[in-house]
C-alpha cells in the first residue's frame, strides 16, 4: 500500500508540470465550447491515438495486402489484387513446405500449429498444478508464489539470454549432465531439442501469469464444499475431478483463451533465444511477418500485411470468445 | 529456550513444515506438494541466480567446463624480480608431496615456475598436468567495470533511452487514459457508448497484427529512429481506459455536483477530485505500463534503427548478433537490465498479482 502511495505520489508530481500547462487550455475550451462539449475534449486525445494507431492500421493493412512493390508509402504502391494472398497460398502440396513458393510462411505456420497446442497444454497443465499446490494450507505460500511469479516481470530478452547461457555447449545444463556421466548436447543446434527448449523457456517465463489467475479462481471456490467432501471421505483425486475442475471451469476457459492469444503471438523470446533456427525449426508466424516486412531485403510489406491479416483473423475469433466469456464476469 | 535449542535442526525444520492449522499431521499429498514446490523453486530461481553468479566470474573462469557454481579467482603472489603478480599453483612432486609454486610462463605442456618463498633457488620446469591452480571464491567486478568503460557512454545512453520511453509513455498513458475514462464514467452524452466500444474494439487488434501499418504511420510522422516513435503508438491502451472507467464509476456523483456548485471548472474536477480518488487504479495502470514499456521489444526493434536510440533491451539483444559473443559483458549487462525490475517486484508484487487476477491484462 505504501509503495503504491509513493508511486502515485511520484506520478502526480511528474505529471503536475505538463498539467499546469494544460489547465489554461482546458479552461479556455470550456469557455469557448460550453460544458456540454467537455466530455469530447477529454476523450479526443485518446480517441485520436486509438484511431491513428489501432483502427486506421487495420485498413492500411488491408490496403498493403492488395498492393505490391517494396515501397513504403501508399501512393507509390500499385494495386495487385489478391496476388499477395495467392503467393502465400501458392503450394504444390500443403503438407510439404518445400513445394510452396513461400516455403518459410508454411514452415512458420506449421511450427505455430505445433507450438501453440503443445505450449498451451503445458502452460495450463503446469500453471494449474502449481496453483493447486499454492492454494493448499502450506508453509511459505507467499514466498513460493513470488518464486513462480517473478519471471513474468523479466524482459523477454533477459529470459532468452539467461537460458541461452544455460543451454550453450559449455553451459550449466551440460555441466550437470557430464557430472552424472552423460554426454554434452548442443541443445539449440538440433531442431527437435531447440523446439523443446522454445516451449520450455516460454512456459517458464509466462506460467506465473496464468498461475496467479488460476489461484484467484481457486480461492473463490467456497471452503465449505471441500469441508463437505472431507466429511464424505472423498479421495484427493475425486475432490479434484468432481469439485475443483467443475468450479474452476470459467476461470480455466478465460486462461485458455488468453494463453492461446499470447501463444500465437510469441516472438521476443524465440527471436533472441534461437532466432527461429536452427534453419527454420523454431520460426513462428510473427517472426515470419517481421522477417518478410522488415529484416529480409527487399522489404515485402504487402506479403507481411497479408500474413498479418490472416493472423489477425484467427486472433479475432479467440478475442471475441474471450470478450463473450468476460461479459459474464466483471470484465 | 534450552529445549528448543537442544532439538536437532532438521526435526525443527520438519516440524515447521508439517505444522498446520487444524490437523497435526501432514499426509502424502502435503509431501508431494512440498516436493513439487522445491523442484519448482530450483527450476524457476536457479537460472537467474546462475546468471548473476556467472557475471562475477573472471573471463577464464567463465569458459571453464564443467562450470563452477561459484565465481573463483586464481590466487596470485608477488615475487621479487617480477613486475606483475604471478599466479599460484599447487604442484605434485615425484616424492608425493605438494609444493606451492608461482608460474612465470607456460611453454607447451610444461610451465616455468618459481618458489615464492625462495626465489633465489631459481626456476623449475613443471609439467602442466601436475600443477593445479590455487583458487578461492571471489566476486570479480571486472566485467562490470569493463562494461562501463568500453561502452561507457553508450550504456548510459541505452539506460537513458529506456528510462525516457518508460517514463514519458507511462505519464502520457496515465493522463490520457484517465481523461478518457473520466469522460466515459462521469458524463452522459450522445456517443458515450460508441466511444467506449471504439476504444474497447482495439482489444481485438493486437500490436503484432498491425506492425506494418504502425511502422508506416510512424514513418509518415518522421519518427523512425526517434524515441517518440515507440512512445506514441503504445499510449492508448484499451485495458487502461476500461479499468479506470470501472473504478471511476464507483466515485459518487455528488462530489462532482458539489464542486460544480463551487464553480470548479471541469478540468479542476478531473484533476483535483476524480484523479486523486482513483489513485489505486491509476497505480495498476502505471505499473503495467512501466513493465511493458521497459520490456518492449518488437516495436523498438522495428522503429529504433540506429545504435544511438537503442533501448537496453535492443542493446542487449544486439550483443549476440556480433560475430563473437562476449559472455563476460553480456552477463553483467543482463544482470543490470533485470535489476530495476527485481526491485520493483519486491515492492509491487502484491499489486501486480491483484491486477492480473482481476483483469487478465499485462
Amino acid at each position: 500500500m505504501r509503495a503504491t502511495a509513493a508511486l502515485s505520489g511520484a506520478i502526480a508530481a511528474l505529471a503536475a508540470l505538463p498539467a499546469r500547462a494544460v489547465e489554461p487550455v482546458m479552461h479556455g475550451a470550456q469557455k469557448a465550447l460550453g460544458i456540454k462539449q467537455m466530455p469530447w475534449v477529454f476523450l479526443i486525445p485518446n480517441l485520436l491515438a486509438v484511431l491513428l494507431f489501432s483502427l486506421m492500421p487495420v485498413f492500411i493493412n488491408l490496403f498493403y495486402s492488395v498492393t505490391g512493390s517494396d515501397r513504403l508509402y501508399p501512393v507509390d504502391r500499385p494495386y495487385i489484387g489478391g496476388a499477395n494472398y495467392e503467393t502465400l497460398f501458392d503450394c504444390g502440396n500443403y503438407l510439404d513446405p518445400s513445394t510452396c513458393s513461400r516455403d518459410l510462411f508454411w514452415r512458420a505456420l506449421g511450427n505455430t500449429l505445433v507450438f501453440v497446442p503443445v505450449q498451451v497444454a503445458a502452460m495450463i497443465g503446469i500453471a494449474l498444478f502449481t496453483a493447486i499446490c499454492l492454494n493448499r494450507d502450506i508453509r511459505g505460500r507467499g514466498f513460493f508464489r513470488s518464486i513462480f511469479f517473478f519471471p513474468v516481470m523479466l524482459s523477454p530478452v533477459v529470459v532468452a539470454l539467461t537460458w541461452q547461457w544455460i543451454l550453450q555447449r559449455n553451459g550449466a545444463l551440460n555441466g550437470l549432465l557430464t557430472s552424472i556421466g552423460l554426454n554434452r548436447v548442443n541443445w539449440l543446434v538440433f531442431p527437435d531439442s531447440a523446439f523443446f527448449w522454445s516451449v520450455f523457456v516460454t512456459v517458464w517465463a509466462h506460467m506465473g501469469f496464468f498461475t496467479i489467475i488460476l489461484l484467484a479462481g481457486l480461492q473463490s471456490i467456497p471452503r465449505d464444499v471441500y469441508e463437505a467432501a472431507k466429511m464424505d471421505a472423498a479421495s484427493p483425486w475425486r475432490v479434484f475431478t468432481r469439485i475443483t475442475l467443475p468450479m474452476l471451469k470459467p476461470t480455466l476457459l478465460v486462461v485458455f483463451i488468453l494463453c492461446v492469444i499470447r501463444s500465437v503471438q510469441t516472438f521476443d523470446e524465440l527471436y533472441v533465444l534461437t532466432g527461429g533456427g536452427p534453419g527454420s525449426a523454431t520460426i513462428l508466424i510473427v517472426q515470419y511477418i517481421y522477417e518478410v516486412g522488415f529484416a529480409i531485403q527487399p522489404r515485402n510489406f504487402g506479403l507481411a500485411a497479408a500474413a498479418s491479416l490472416l493472423l489477425g483473423a484467427v486472433l479475432m475469433i479467440f478475442t471475441l470468445i474471450q470478450l463473450r466469456l468476460a461479459r459474464g464476469r466483471n470484465l | 529456550m534450552s529445549e528448543v535449542a537442544a532439538r536437532p535442526v532438521h526435526s525443527a525444520i520438519l516440524q515447521f513444515l508439517t505444522r498446520r492449522r487444524g490437523r497435526t499431521r501432514a499426509d502424502w499429498t502435503d509431501w508431494l506438494t512440498y516436493a513439487y514446490l522445491f523442484v519448482g523453486l530450483a527450476v524457476m530461481f536457479a537460472p537467474v541466480l546462475w546468471v548473476v553468479l556467472s557475471s562475477f566470474k573472471t573471463p577464464v573462469n567463465l569458459v571453464e567446463f564443467p562450470p563452477t557454481f561459484l565465481p573463483y579467482a586464481v590466487e596470485t603472489v608477488e615475487v621479487e624480480g617480477f613486475d606483475e603478480p604471478l599466479p599460484l599453483y599447487e604442484v605434485a612432486t615425484e616424492e608425493g608431496e605438494t609444493r606451492l609454486l608461482a608460474q612465470i610462463r607456460r611453454v607447451g605442456l610444461n610451465a616455468q615456475m618459481i618458489d615464492p618463498a625462495k626465489p633465489e633457488a631459481g626456476r623449475v620446469v613443471v609439467a602442466v598436468a601436475d600443477a593445479k591452480p590455487v583458487r578461492h571464491i571471489q566476486f570479480y567486478w571486472g566485467n562490470y567495470a569493463q562494461l562501463l568503460s568500453t561502452s561507457g557512454s553508450n550504456l548510459w545512453l541505452y539506460v537513458y533511452n529506456s528510462l525516457f520511453i518508460t517514463v514519458v509513455a507511462t505519464l502520457i498513458t496515465v493522463v490520457m487514459n484517465s481523461m478518457a475514462a473520466f469522460a466515459l464514467a462521469k458524463y452522459r452524452f450522445k456517443g458515450n457508448t460508441l466511444a467506449l466500444v471504439a476504444i474497447l474494439m482495439t482489444l481485438m487488434i493486437p500490436p503484432t497484427v498491425v506492425l506494418v501499418p504502425t511502422y508506416l504511420i510512424v514513418a509518415q510522422l518522421g519518427l523512425v529512429g526517434n524515441l517518440w516513435g515507440v512512445i506514441l503508438p503504445t499510449v492508448a491502451t484499451p485495458t487502461g481506459v476500461f479499468l479506470l472507467r470501472q473504478y471511476m464509476l464507483t466515485i459518487p456523483d455528488e462530489l462532482i455536483e458539489a464542486a460544480r456548485m463551487d464553480h470548479a471548472s471541469e478540468w479542476r474536477i478531473y484533476w483535483r477530485i476524480v484523479l486523486p480518488l482513483s489513485a489505486p487504479a491509476l497505480a495498476v495502470v502505471a505499473i503495467f505500463s512501466i513493465l511493458s514499456r521497459w520490456n518492449d521489444f518488437l516495436l523498438p526493434l522495428v522503429v529504433l534503427n540506429r545504435r544511438e536510440v537503442f533501448t537496453l533491451q535492443l542493446a542487449l539483444a544486439s550483443f549476440q548478433d556480433e560475430n563473437q559473443i562476449h559472455y563476460d559483458q553480456l552477463l553483467a549487462m543482463t544482470t543490470l537490465t533485470a535489476l530495476p525490475l527485481a526491485f520493483a517486484f519486491i515492492f509491487l508484487q502484491r499489486y501486480i498479482a491483484s491486477g492480473i487476477a482481476s483483469t487478465g491484462i499485462k
